[in-house]
């Protein structure tokens, strides 16, 4: 039943991202569409009331739209979480975020990231709950899902880079708030409250009074998964019974939250022309994707040893920090998802994970490149495609190029600081914190499994993911600044980097393919990204895994 | 140019951050105001007596007993202690939990007892147990409110919800809901 359930909805996954390709490479076509005249009015209402000029950009003003936007959204979020405590729509009367965590949060949301460093029941308004966090969670992946596209269209040379101004709203209007809107119907239909009526009293069978925080979650649980933001209404995300109330909406979750990374690459493949260009690097990520998914399951499904030995039967696996209606196969799936589209929401405490089965989370976010989040991971990916092509030309002799396109020095220095910076930003700090009391403070679990706590929290910042091994004790001076320029620096070196090389690209005279060119739409090349991906990763973070999870698990085998 | 970027994330806020889930809010309380409001169970007094998706703690021998909350299922918050696999305080707590299970409930083995009893969920809230959890209780409860066990396991299967569409998750047992049977059972 495990493997049905779990193949199943891959299954379905595979037949939605498909038809959504092929919707979202319309969608964000340069040229006019049928879809122009069911959004087109809506939306040249927007860019007139906003100000926004249509006209095609080059590499350097998209950049720069990037940032203004973005530089705009984190002043009105940090305002907005300072004012709360004056501002309506905030019926359990919460104070203003202090300063540090305000900036931590709303850099946080800003980057995609979701890491929280409070907890929304307590933590936030109402009206922090919409106006910051849902308003970050459609801009933020629209973005992300603008960038992608402006970076396809350079590798694919199309008439220009875009504008990212369209791309935006498009995002907004064409995917992101008409999906929002059916998900957080079917998510209310499980059980999912949408109110905004204050927190409820009841008076328990027991006698004792009981008071349950409740709100409009549905509707930010949506945008949670479908923008791949992660960032739970409640504390403990979605394994809180009011997020994720049944099985199907925890299916209904999954395949959110993976829809739109899933589909990316197909889209990359009708830009290309070439749909086997599409099936590779889908492919990629896929096997990558099954490798870890297999080891969460099997290492939960297996239990806990040391539980075992102490006398508690472990047949139904790994039930700590697990809920019962999800068992071992829905969290074990969830986990491998969450952390490869980086979105970031979790089902079961991913700090209670058996030491291989937390290996899973930690491993795909160190990757940066397994699906990913949206449109961001496919650049990822599409960027590791390059350094293969790169790679395997000089190996065998033949000219670098990438879909007719020569890759030049400009291109790889680019492409070695984005892959160079995503360890640094984890390892660096990581190596800090671990040698310092403001740092080793925060560890709530001995051993080993410290230190794993501490490079997932700098690993889950770097990969813009947001979950979190959460005993660590993360809200003070040191973590919320810390954490807060890796996510800054995790989201926009890469971003910048990879539109210029967009920008050089489109720029080349495409070269005619010849017999002496390396073709990189067959299985051959497929194997090569996979290897080039694994061998950049693992030498990179093997040393760091064995000092963590792996020494934790060789001591309670 | 920030001017113009200030603009458009004004008029982003106000659809998203706004419009969108006031809209979502009101279509959701027109179309299915029950689950939108948290899906309270109400007795014949109209009082609420909780959510049925929101676990409640339950001491007395007389009662199913649900999963370890170290939040005492306080649903003002949510969370856990998170513990790692390889904390001694996980392999603590479960030793005392388990001598303590098998005081009340004299008949059990040790090696019976399924493991989501005696785990913390990761919510602090989950409002279920697995089949085996419930029927490792009712010779306990049987005693303690002097019924024949076999009415309780029927009313366990009764208070058992399988699997989503057959497939999806696992089979489950609301132990609020149970109690309420459980306190109808004449």
């Amino acid at each position: 039943m495990d493997f049905l359930q779990i193949s199943l909805v891959l299954v379905v996954l595979l037949i939605l991202a498909i038809p959504m390709g092929r919707y979202l490479a319309l969608a964000f076509s340069l040229t006019t569409t049928r879809l122009d005249r069911v959004f087109g009015g809506v939306e040249n209402v927007i860019y007139k009331i906003s100000g926004i000029r249509v006209a095609d950009m080059t590499w350097k003003q998209y950049a720069a739209g990037v940032l203004m936007s973005n530089i705009a959204m984190v002043a009105i979020a940090y305002l907005l979480l300072r004012l709360q405590g004056f501002l309506p729509g905030n019926p359990n009367n919460i104070g203003a975020m202090e300063p540090l965590l305000s900036f931590n949060t709303a850099v946080s949301f800003l980057t995609n990231t979701n890491l929280q460093h409070y907890s929304g029941e307590s933590g936030l308004s109402y009206l922090s709950q919409m106006m910051v966090i849902i308003f970050l969670m459609f801009t933020t992946p629209a973005t992300g899902i603008a960038v992608a596209m402006a970076f396809m269209r350079g590798l694919t040379g199309q008439r220009s880079i875009g504008n990212f101004y369209v791309d935006l709203i498009r995002s907004h209007t064409r995917v992101l708030i008409p999906l929002a809107m059916i998900v957080t119907l079917l998510l209310v239909s499980q059980g999912v409250p949408q109110t905004m009526e204050p927190t409820a009293t009841a008076t328990t069978i027991s006698g004792t009074e009981q008071q349950i925080a409740r709100g409009p979650v549905a509707s930010l649980v949506s945008i949670k998964h479908l923008g791949t933001n992660g960032g739970g209404f409640f504390g403990v995300n979605s394994s809180h019974p009011f997020e994720n109330p049944t099985p199907l909406s925890n299916v209904i979750e999954i395949l959110s939250m993976f829809l739109i990374p899933a589909s990316l690459p197909f889209v990359f493949g009708f830009m290309a022309k070439s749909r086997k260009q599409g099936w590779v690097i889908f492919g990629a990520m896929g096997m990558m994707f099954l490798a870890f998914l297999i080891t969460a399951y099997t290492a939960e499904v297996n239990g806990n040893p040391a539980l075992e030995r102490a006398g508690l039967s472990q047949l139904m696996g790994s039930m700590e920090g697990k809920e019962v209606r999800f068992g071992i196969a829905q969290s074990a799936l969830f986990t491998a998802v969450t952390t490869a589209a980086t979105t970031g929401t979790v089902n079961n405490m991913h700090d209670t994970l058996t030491p291989l089965g937390g290996l899973v989370p930690l491993g795909e976010m160190m990757l940066n490149s397994v699906f990913g989040g949206d449109g961001v991971g496919t650049v990822n990916i599409l960027m590791y495609a390059i350094l293969a092509v790169f790679l395997a030309g000089l190996m065998v002799g033949r000219t670098p190029e990438f879909l007719g396109r020569k890759i030049e020095g400009r291109e790889m220095k680019l492409i070695a600081i984005a892959i160079l910076v995503h360890p640094l930003i984890i390892l660096a700090p990581t190596a800090i914190a671990l040698a310092t009391e403001m740092g080793t403070a925060g560890i709530s679990n001995p051993g080993f499994h410290g230190i794993s706590q501490v490079l997932y929290e700098f690993t889950s910042s770097a990969a813009n993911n947001g979950s979190g091994f959460e005993g660590l004790g993360d809200n003070t001076p040191f973590w919320n600044i810390s954490t807060g320029l890796v996510m800054l620096f995790g989201r926009y070196v890469s971003i910048i980097a990879m539109l210029a090389v967009a920008g050089s690209l489109i720029a080349k005279t495409p070269v005619p393919e010849t017999l002496g060119t390396l073709r990189t739409d067959n299985s051959v090349f497929l194997m090569i990204l996979i290897a080039t991906v694994v061998i950049v990763g693992a030498l990179t973070f093997l040393p760091v895994l064995a000092l963590g999870p792996i020494a934790e698990w060789l001591t309670i085998r | 140019m920030l001017l113009a970027n200030l603009r458009l994330s004004l008029v982003l806020l106000l659809i998203c951050g706004l419009a969108y889930p006031l809209a979502m809010t009101g279509i959701a309380q027109i179309v299915m105001p029950a689950q939108a409001s948290g899906s309270l169970i109400v007795d014949e007094a109209g009082k609420v007596v909780g959510s049925e998706l929101i676990g409640q703690t339950f001491t007395d021998s007389k009662y199913f007993s649900g999963r370890i909350s170290s939040i005492d299922n306080n649903a003002a918050g949510s969370g856990s202690n998170n513990y790692a696999p390889s904390n001694p305080a996980l392999i603590e707590r479960t030793q005392k939990d388990l001598a303590a299970f098998l005081e009340a409930n004299p008949g059990v083995k040790q090696e019976e007892i399924p493991a989501d009893l005696l785990t913390n969920s990761a919510s602090g809230l989950d409002p279920h147990i697995s089949p085996e959890a419930a029927a490792i209780q009712v010779e306990r409860i049987a005693k303690a409110r002097n019924l024949d066990p076999a009415k309780l396991s029927a009313l366990i299967e009764e208070n058992t919800d399988g699997r989503s569409l057959g497939v999806f998750g696992e089979p489950r047992v609301n132990v609020l809901k149970l109690n309420l049977a459980l306190d109808q059972l004449k």
